[in-house]
């Protein structure tokens, strides 16, 4: 005796399609012969209608969907790969895995990614469906959270970046700035600026010193510097026109 | 007959030839004046002196923007008929009597004393403002020691959601300039407050200097060994570096393009009068000063044509290599914007990239205008075109610190590029300030302003502390306003005045017989025809011209000033307003008081005469 077990998510139609037990042998293989036709015939409708119904889910400037642009050859340059099916293969299962991650379930899969709308420019519409109801679209923003979220994978599954793997209305989160500490600049001026006073004070302690062997020196032969002292007396400025040179005596102390 | 004014006592002033090889031998030993320790350092400081900021911000401006190679023609000309006769006159004059700039004018008539104290005038604005650009060039350099270069990207705004709007709308340049080093106001009238990094980057410009000549030229002539030939070394790196950028010909070959149209213009040969007469660094009196340190028979005429001749060459080869870095910069901002504009194409129409390169751009643009021509006009398009972007010439602090900081972010190793750029700009203006300085000090010393028993190393202290402190005005909010008034005013009227009453001086007061003689007397020969000519006639005219033309030009024109106001309509563009009233004052102050001060110690010196 066939089994006339209907599944639980069968239509109420198949389901009402259970024949009495007493019933003669042909009526039964007729029903089974009819059950199965049916089913054949709703998962072809069913297929038929998925995509076309993922179709109608997926169109430009859609509610849910998101435009993407891809610029390969701007990136890459001589090494650029071409777009093709297994390309967007590719693009549909990196998404998928973006929304696994955002979700943290396991429950999506290549299919719940539709795309349409492709160009020659490479660009194209997406939407993702949810794994439990193929009908129900998931909502923008939390699409744009998944996709920020696995943004960097993302982008390094096609060798892009976030210019040339672009989501037209999610804007890549800017790069936190490091700061340091100290600012590079106080630092190096730190330097200079020890460098310089420590040059300078060398520089006044030496002639500090000079000075003071000149001194020495000076009070020992003390008869010779007298003489050369009343040589130059005049200490006039120079103003007056008479030319002194009393005003350059005093730079002997520093040797210039 | 020769032409020459009443000038009694002349002879009691001055040492006579006898006494002045006396001198010589007697000097080689008691060391009563500062001497050069051999004639190379002479050279370096005479030739760092002249070589400054100027010759690398802004005589390739004036080159390309005066008709390219033929401003070659009338900068040549001057230079030969302005520049090296005025420059033989202060290295012989200063050569002959031995002094600086205050005692040489006195000697030669105590009325002219006034030239001297305006030279010093001049001198200490100038080294006011100077050391400030210095301080900006040095702020810029301890920024250069970082990875990425601060201006190199705009910093994000405070809720780290974008880009801080005012960097967004201008440039990461500008910003930097304007936001991060200058801080500056809106307007002269607010003084924003003192802004300490920029006092710690002076404080370190003043050290600097102060270290440099902490004991005259003993120290100064050790310095030059480094501040006057490292820019050489630089330039000839980035020249080499420029040459490998994209677009560097093109920028070399805008530059020396000559347009000869532009020769019927008088501008051009006023500005080129101007420029071979401020890049000279005459009538500062520094010039004067250092060639006084020298023997008495020291071939003065020899190095002012080697002089010369070194600074206009300088000219030309740091026009070169600016001009190839503007070069590869306006380059990059054309395959910018034209990429910009084949990227905006390909999205709105959806053509796969490679479609619309920059060889088809217009053939596609024309036809896609043909079939689609509103869709074109909604787009905004922006014109590119590599000749607006090279004649986007700039000059001054915009060229030093906008347009050429640009150009480093997009080099490789920028750090790298950035710091040796700003040390050759530090270089070059250390070794300037060294000949402003000298061109202050020496007239305070003849002054008395110091007493005389204090050491050299004091007075140069004192004077930069206060020089330092002065200069505090520049480095507020506005500093930036004050630091071009001082430089538009300050430093112009003022020269050209003090040089023509030179020339007269030497030539009418002195005598160019006397003049003829002691050169004679210190080279071996008479100066030539050319000299007599060029110093009694032509140089002397060719100074009241540019000075007459000058002097109209500046009394004339409205008195406007660029602004950075982020809250103006035209921003980023600079905002031009006139100046308030009370900075006709100032200005009367900066460019008056030099000015009256050769009339006014005249007049001085004849009550007290007459007294």
């Amino acid at each position: 005796m066939p089994s006339l077990t209907v599944p639980p998510g069968a239509p109420p139609i198949l389901q009402s399609l259970t024949v009495p037990p007493g019933a003669p042998p042909i009526l039964q293989s007729l029903a089974v012969t009819l059950e199965r036709m049916l089913v054949r015939i709703l998962v072809l409708l069913y297929l038929a209608g998925a995509p076309a119904l993922a179709q109608t889910l997926c169109q430009p400037n859609a509610s849910n969907g998101y435009r993407v642009r891809i610029s390969i050859k701007t990136a890459l340059g001589n090494q650029a790969y071409e777009w093709n099916e297994n390309e967007m293969f590719l693009f549909r299962a990196t998404m998928a895995f973006a929304m696994r991650r955002y979700y943290k379930t396991e429950t999506y899969n290549v299919d719940n990614i539709i795309v349409c709308n492709q160009t020659r420019r490479v660009s194209f519409w997406f939407v993702v469906i949810s794994p439990e109801n193929p009908t129900m679209l998931i909502p923008k923003a939390d699409v744009e959270k998944a996709v920020s979220m696995s943004r960097h994978r993302i982008n390094n599954a096609f060798l892009l970046t976030d210019r040339t793997l672009e989501f037209l209305g999610i804007y890549p989160t800017l790069a936190e700035p490091v700061n340091p500490d100290t600012p590079p600049w106080l630092i190096v001026f730190g330097v200079v600026i020890g460098a310089v006073f420590a040059g300078i004070i060398a520089l006044l302690v030496s002639s500090l010193l000079q000075k003071r062997r000149k001194e020495k020196g000076m009070m020992e032969d003390g008869q010779d510097e007298e003489d050369r002292q009343m040589k130059g007396v005049e200490n006039g400025i120079n103003l007056d026109g008479i030319y002194n040179r009393g005003f350059t005596d005093d730079d002997r102390f520093t040797k210039l | 007959m020769r032409l020459q004014l009443p000038n009694p006592g002349l002879e009691d002033r001055i040492l006579s030839h006898e006494e002045l090889d006396k001198l010589e031998t007697e000097e080689a030993g008691s060391g009563d004046r500062p001497k050069w320790d051999n004639k190379t350092q002479y050279m370096l400081t005479c030739v760092g002196f002249c070589v400054g900021l100027g010759n690398v911000w802004r005589f390739p401006y004036l080159c390309q923007s005066h008709g390219g190679g033929a401003f070659m023609i009338p900068f040549l000309i001057l230079l030969v008929l302005e520049g090296v006769p005025l420059l033989h006159l202060e290295f012989a004059i200063g050569q002959r009597l031995r002094k600086g700039s205050l005692g040489v004018w006195s000697t030669i008539h105590p009325y002219l004393a006034g030239v001297g104290i305006a030279s010093m005038f001049v001198s200490l604005m100038i080294s006011l403002y100077y050391n400030t650009i210095m301080a900006w060039v040095m702020w810029y350099l301890f920024n250069s020691f970082q990875e990425t270069l601060p201006w190199s990207q705009c910093p994000l705004n405070y809720n780290l959601t974008g880009l801080v709007s005012e960097c967004e709308q201008s440039s990461p340049v500008d910003y930097f300039w304007y936001r991060e080093t200058l801080n500056s106001t809106p307007d002269i009238g607010e003084n924003g407050g003192l802004q300490w990094w920029m006092v710690l980057c002076l404080v370190s410009a003043w050290a600097v200097l102060y270290i440099c000549i902490i004991r005259g030229i003993e120290t100064t002539g050790k310095a030059v060994y480094v501040t006057s030939t490292l820019p050489y070394v630089v330039l000839s790196i980035f020249l080499i570096r420029g040459l490998t950028l994209k677009g560097s010909l093109s920028g070399v070959v805008f530059l020396f393009t000559p347009n000869l149209t532009e020769l019927t213009n008088p501008t051009t040969w006023l500005d080129a009068g101007a420029q071979v007469f401020y890049s000279f660094s005459i009538a500062f009196g520094g010039l004067i000063s250092f060639s006084s340190y020298n023997s008495v028979h020291n071939n003065c005429e020899q190095d002012a044509v080697i002089i010369s001749a070194v600074n206009g060459f300088t000219s030309v080869y740091a026009a070169t290599v600016i001009y190839t870095i503007i070069g590869f910069r306006a380059t990059e901002r054309f395959d910018n914007c034209l990429g910009g504009n084949i990227l905006v194409l390909l999205n709105t129409f959806d053509l796969p990239e490679g479609n619309v390169t920059e060889s088809n751009y217009d053939q596609v643009l024309q036809s896609l205008n043909g079939t689609h021509p509103e869709v074109i006009q909604g787009l905004n398009l922006k014109t590119c075109d590599l000749n607006t972007f090279l004649s986007e010439g700039v000059e001054g602090t915009g060229l030093a610190f906008i347009v050429f900081t640009e150009a480093i972010t997009k080099m490789p190793a920028s750090p790298v590029w950035s710091v040796l750029f700003f040390i050759m700009l530090f270089c070059l203006g250390l070794s300037s300030m060294f000949g402003n300085i000298e061109g202050v000090l020496v007239p305070l010393q003849d002054l008395g302003v110091f007493p005389k028993s204090w050491p050299k190393e004091s007075t140069t202290g004192i004077t930069c502390v206060l020089c330092c402190i002065v200069g505090l005005i520049f480095v507020q909010g506005s500093g930036n306003y004050w630091l071009s008034l001082f430089d538009s005013y300050g430093g112009s009227i003022p020269l050209l005045i003090i040089a023509f009453c030179e020339m007269v001086g030497v030539v009418y007061l002195y005598g160019i017989d006397r003049f003829n003689d002691d050169i004679e007397f210190m080279i071996g020969h008479k100066p030539n025809l050319f000299w007599q000519i060029t110093w009694r006639f032509v140089s002397p005219a060719i100074m009241l011209v540019i000075f007459v033309f000058y002097f109209i030009t500046k009394v004339t024109e409205t008195l406007l000033y660029k602004t950075w106001n982020p809250e103006s309509e035209n921003f980023p563009t600079l905002e031009e307003k006139p100046y308030p009233a009370w900075i006709y004052v100032i200005i009367f102050i900066l460019a008056g008081i030099p000015s009256l001060a050769v009339p006014g110690t005249a007049l001085f010196r004849l009550c007290c005469d007459l007294i």
